[in-house]
């Protein structure tokens, strides 16, 4: 399968999803009016991704903004890796958060609280957003 | 109006408005208002985690000033007319941070719902926000935009402090929602 990658914008991240390497990540700001409409590749990616995935699997979240239209649909992105997870592979999430935002490390944990994935918090100097 | 225009800028400056808009939000508007607030907060606000609040403070409540604002249909108005969303924001550096103040109109069938909404997130302490937050998160349950009655609660824990908030019935369908969001530097 190919990879799917999208540039970041004001308002979006970036995607940086590598079927071969196992190797996701999420970067910059996801702040868009509908986030569904761009969460919805990603989602549709991760199940096909889901369906032959790689032994181990690794998110990378470093995110400095994300709206609360933009929170569940995360959690959707979560909830593909629990999938992933629950089929014998290994899956982490590793949320990175500026070493000042408290919030973000908070919301780090609030997906933690929910989703049966591990997560490494991991404290950065500055987001290189947009 | 010509000799209010310098009272209104004076009025405006008095009570040290950083910024105000008035009328109908698209998401090129809403991104170029926050790129604004981001550019004056960074210049005014040293401390790092407020500079970051009053971001996410301004960003939910313009883009719920862009999903839920619907201008009233006027009697007079043309029926096949496009409704825009339609409000007022004002960001206002305070003595004691900063406040994000909006205002819109909503369907009068809606009001009392927003009002029990608030009325809980008012009466919750920090710690229950965050209870609210995850268990609203955790919910499964989908608003037209994605956010499905997280916006509130994130607007509440960001500021810190409780949501001031009034509704003016404005005539049988609509009422006019305000809302004075504080966070504190």
């Amino acid at each position: 399968m190919a990879p799917l990658q999208l540039e970041g914008s004001p308002k979006t991240p970036t995607v940086n999803f590598d079927p071969e390497t196992g190797l996701l990540e999420l970067k910059g700001r996801s702040i868009p009016e509908n986030s569904i409409d761009f969460y919805k590749p990603l989602i549709d990616w991760l199940d096909k991704y889901g369906r032959e995935p790689k032994p181990k699997t690794a998110l990378h979240v470093q995110l400095e903004y994300f709206n609360t239209s933009s929170s569940k649909c995360i959690l959707d992105v979560f909830k593909k890796l629990e999938g992933v997870r629950a089929t014998g592979n290994e899956v982490t999430v590793l949320w990175h958060y500026e070493a000042d935002d408290e919030d973000m490390l908070e919301a780090g944990e609030d997906y933690a609280g929910i989703i049966n994935i591990p997560f490494k918090m991991i404290q950065i100097e500055e987001v290189d957003g947009n | 109006m010509l000799n209010r225009i310098h009272d209104l800028y004076d009025e405006l400056e008095r009570e040290r408005v950083m910024l105000s808009f008035k009328g109908a939000l698209t998401p090129e508007l809403v991104t170029a208002l926050l790129g604004a607030v981001e550019r004056k907060v960074g210049s005014l606000e040293p401390d790092p985690r407020t500079r970051k609040r009053v971001f996410n403070v301004v960003m939910e409540c313009l883009q719920n000033l862009y999903h839920h604002n619907a201008e009233p249909k006027l009697e007079n108005s043309d029926p096949g007319a496009a409704i825009e969303p339609h409000g007022v924001v004002m960001i206002v550096h305070t003595e004691k941070g900063y406040s994000v103040l909006t205002g819109n109109f909503m369907d009068g069938a809606e009001v009392e719902r927003l009002k029990t909404h608030l009325d809980r997130i008012n009466s919750l302490q920090v710690e229950e926000l965050r209870e609210f937050y995850r268990a609203t998160l955790a919910d499964g349950k989908y608003g037209r935009n994605g956010g499905g009655g997280l916006g509130m609660i994130d607007i509440a824990r960001k500021s810190g402090g409780k949501l001031e908030y009034g509704f003016v019935a404005y005539d049988k369908d609509n009422a006019f929602f305000s809302l004075n969001v504080n966070v504190t530097s």
